[in-house]
């Protein structure tokens, strides 16, 4: 054993001030793979990090939310229906919610505006996210306005800003009392937009969606399992969908790298020969080659993926941003949480080194049975 | 399909490993049929030089389906969170017919490639080469497998279809199931403990004589396949239980979440590579009388042997560090 790890230190000795005798060439190799390290890479942390993020602002979501239907089409829901949704059993709380979409001409967003019973806000206060009040320009205390449906401006005192930890949902929020999103939208009294309901166990969450279906045929009821579910699946159907568009730019490292295998050059070739010359088998050769392979394919691995965790952590991944995020006027600005898993690690092998490994087999096979005498005669 | 990397990643690698063992296969052919040592012939030369290949090219093949296989079971338990139903790798498994073929092939490829592995090792320290025949032939049986493998693998994937409900390891590995899951599950755990600990204590003496006497390397290798099994079923009907610390779970993957500290992991890993060894201890030792390969088996096979008994002494001590850790008490109720 001790004698094993000897050799192969040895080999791995002669094989470093190889490589560094053909800088060059070695270098060359090293910057287009570890590229394509760095740009798989990428698309992966980042595309990761937004799953990872949806579930954590997703958490606190409600278990369900109750939505009515007229002809197909979303619709005011009755506050009445309220109280035949507290007898379900397996409802720990239900809550009416006013909410809806404004669009603001200005600037040519669109905002989110909902009632919200904390705050006690006042008929003309507002509480805004850190999105408006960037591209608005509106600090605490300035004035906001919004036009109602009548066509008529009303305007808001800026009570605060939603803190930015939340921006990923508040950036376009508007937070309003219930008086004025009632003369603003002309909703009347009696109607909600929507009602969710805090269901404690979360095995009956099916139960309780199959019950309120029965009870009120009218309405449609979202799971947030199934907002989850649903986002993991786009999140990594848009990941996978830009793997497959850099496949080309693989297959083209693949070629790159076959070519540069077999293309030996005269020297590396006397090399070869001269190594064999003086009693080396082929099969340490390839040991050799081996080793070759093994250090570029771990710098390189090294190089791209550290390259590819500043790009997304610290740069917020301005390569990809438009593709994996979507995009709209009011996009919120946040930072990713670092997540790295075994995953990712295995994934990233399989379409880096393992493709590279492949590629050169057969060359380095080639370049490890010439005979001595062919070369140096 | 679900257009993820890891499938994208695992169809890939099927396709390229076929691929590389039907060129590796098409040189096995010519080895066998021409292969001939005494002779110094320009074809022998080359068919000489052609095995150097064949042995990288399937070092690769196996290395790779190794990873594929850790590959196979990660993304299964992280696409749990995509179908309705499914809480862990088993739910995942169960979405359509070919995800357990898949995974069993898996396995079978990964032991198989360990036996090739160890006889192709042990070939090229005879001067002679006196396996060549054995291991081309070898490889020319598992190549189907491979194939199918990929195959069944490619038709678990178009099958996996979001909108399809599937069932969480509570209704599959539970006693009220029917088959051999079922079977496992409702185990007796006296039963299963008697059985978990029973074929792993036979392996140990069998491994124990063939130090002693160096012979019965076969036998190991076999009883240390009905450890593995046994093994596995005492994870199921035994020693899950322990590490959920709960009298109903059996499921073997939800072992392998980070909310149980990864436990899986710690048994699986010294558990498997203890199996390939044992499997590889009876392979290479079964060629003591080859004139030119005596000496190395005389030193290897004892080496495997040792190997894979501290590994599966590890996986025994592991095992029962997590049945005494727990703060499930069964005991009484047995």
């Amino acid at each position: 054993m001790k004698a094993f790890i000897r050799k192969q230190g040895f080999l791995i000795d002669f094989t470093l001030s190889s490589l560094m005798r053909r800088k060059g060439k070695n270098i060359g190799l090293l910057i287009v793979y570890g590229l394509i390290v760095f740009l798989l890479a990428s698309v992966m942390l980042f595309s990761h990090a937004l799953r990872k993020e949806a579930g954590l602002v997703l958490q606190g979501a409600p278990e369900i939310v109750l939505q009515r239907m007229v002809a197909g089409r979303h619709a005011l829901i009755p506050a009445d229906y309220l109280d035949a949704i507290e007898s379900i059993r397996g409802v720990a709380g239900t809550e009416g919610r006013l909410w809806g979409y404004f669009y603001d001409p200005a600037v040519g967003a669109n905002y989110t505006v909902m009632v919200t019973p904390d705050y006690e806000l006042s008929g003309n206060e507002v509480v805004i996210g850190a999105g408006i009040s960037r591209i608005r320009g509106v600090a605490e205390g300035d004035f906001f306005s919004l036009r109602s449906d009548k066509g008529k401006t009303y305007v808001f005192k800026v009570k605060s800003l939603l803190d930015s930890e939340s921006e990923l949902v508040s950036t376009d929020l508007v937070l309003i009392s219930e008086k004025a999103f009632r003369v603003l939208t002309g909703i009347p009294e009696g109607r909600l937009t929507d009602i969710i309901l805090k269901v404690r166990n979360p095995r009956e969450v099916q139960k309780v969606a199959e019950k309120l279906v029965a009870r009120l045929p009218d309405t449609r009821p979202i799971l947030r399992e199934e907002i989850l579910r649903t986002y993991d699946s786009i999140f990594a159907w848009r990941q996978g969908i830009v793997f497959v568009l850099l496949l080309g730019a693989l297959l083209a490292f693949v070629i790159f790298a076959w070519d540069k295998a077999s293309g030996l050059s005269a020297e590396e070739k006397r090399e070869i020969g001269i190594l064999k010359a003086v009693g080396w088998e082929t099969g340490d050769v390839l040991r050799m080659k081996f080793w070759e392979g093994a250090i570029i394919s771990f710098s390189a691995f090294t190089l791209g993926y550290l390259a590819a965790y500043l790009h997304v952590f610290y740069s917020s991944a301005v390569l990809f941003e438009p593709v994996l995020k979507g995009w709209s006027v009011l996009y919120p600005q946040f930072d990713l949480v670092p997540f790295v898993d075994g995953l990712q690690l295995a994934t990233l092998f399989f379409f880096t080194v393992f493709p590279y490994t492949v590629a050169t087999i057969i060359p380095i096979w080639q370049a490890s049975i010439t005979d001595p005498d062919a070369i140096m005669r | 399909m679900l257009f993820n990397p890891p499938v994208i990643a695992l169809i890939m690698v099927s396709v390229v490993v076929t691929l590389m063992l039907l060129a590796a296969a098409g040189l096995a052919v010519q080895i066998l049929m021409y292969w001939d040592i005494g002779s110094g012939s320009e074809r022998q030369l080359i068919l000489e030089r052609r095995t150097y290949l064949v042995s990288t090219l399937l070092t690769w093949v196996f290395a790779s389906e190794l990873i594929s296989l850790m590959l196979f079971i990660y993304n299964a338990e992280s696409m749990s969170g995509q179908f309705v139903g499914a809480m862990c790798a088993t739910g995942v498994l169960n979405v359509n017919a070919w995800g357990w073929p898949a995974l069993f092939l898996k396995l079978i490829i990964f032991f198989s490639g360990a036996v090739w592995l160890a006889i192709n090792h042990l070939d090229n320290q005879g001067f002679d080469f006196p396996l060549v025949k054995v291991k081309y032939l070898l490889l020319l049986i598992i190549l189907p497998l491979v194939m199918v493998e990929a195959f069944v693998q490619l038709q678990y994937f178009l099958g996996l279809k979001p909108n399809l409900i599937t069932s969480c390891c509570g209704s599959l590995f539970s006693s009220e199931a029917e088959g051999v899951v079922g079977n496992v599950s409702s185990l007796l755990p006296s039963t299963a403990l008697l059985l978990f600990y029973g074929a792993g204590l036979l392996m140990m003496l069998s491994g124990t004589w063939f130090l002693w006497r160096k012979s019965g390397g076969w036998v190991f290798s076999s009883l240390s396949v009905g450890a593995f099994i046994a093994s596995l079923a005492g994870m199921i009907s035994y020693v899950a239980l322990y590490v959920y610390e709960h009298p109903h779970h059996h499921c073997p993957f939800c072992v392998l979440k980070p909310g149980h500290d990864y436990a899986g992991y710690a048994l699986y890993l010294p558990l498997f590579a203890a199996t390939a060894l044992a499997l590889a201890t009876g392979a290479v030792s079964r060629w003591k009388h080859v004139p030119s390969l005596s000496a190395v088996v005389e030193s290897n096979a004892p080496r495997l042997a040792w190997l894979s008994m501290m590994l599966y002494a590890l996986f025994f001590s592991v095992a029962t560090f997590f049945v005494l850790r727990s703060s499930l008490v069964m005991a009484p109720f047995w």
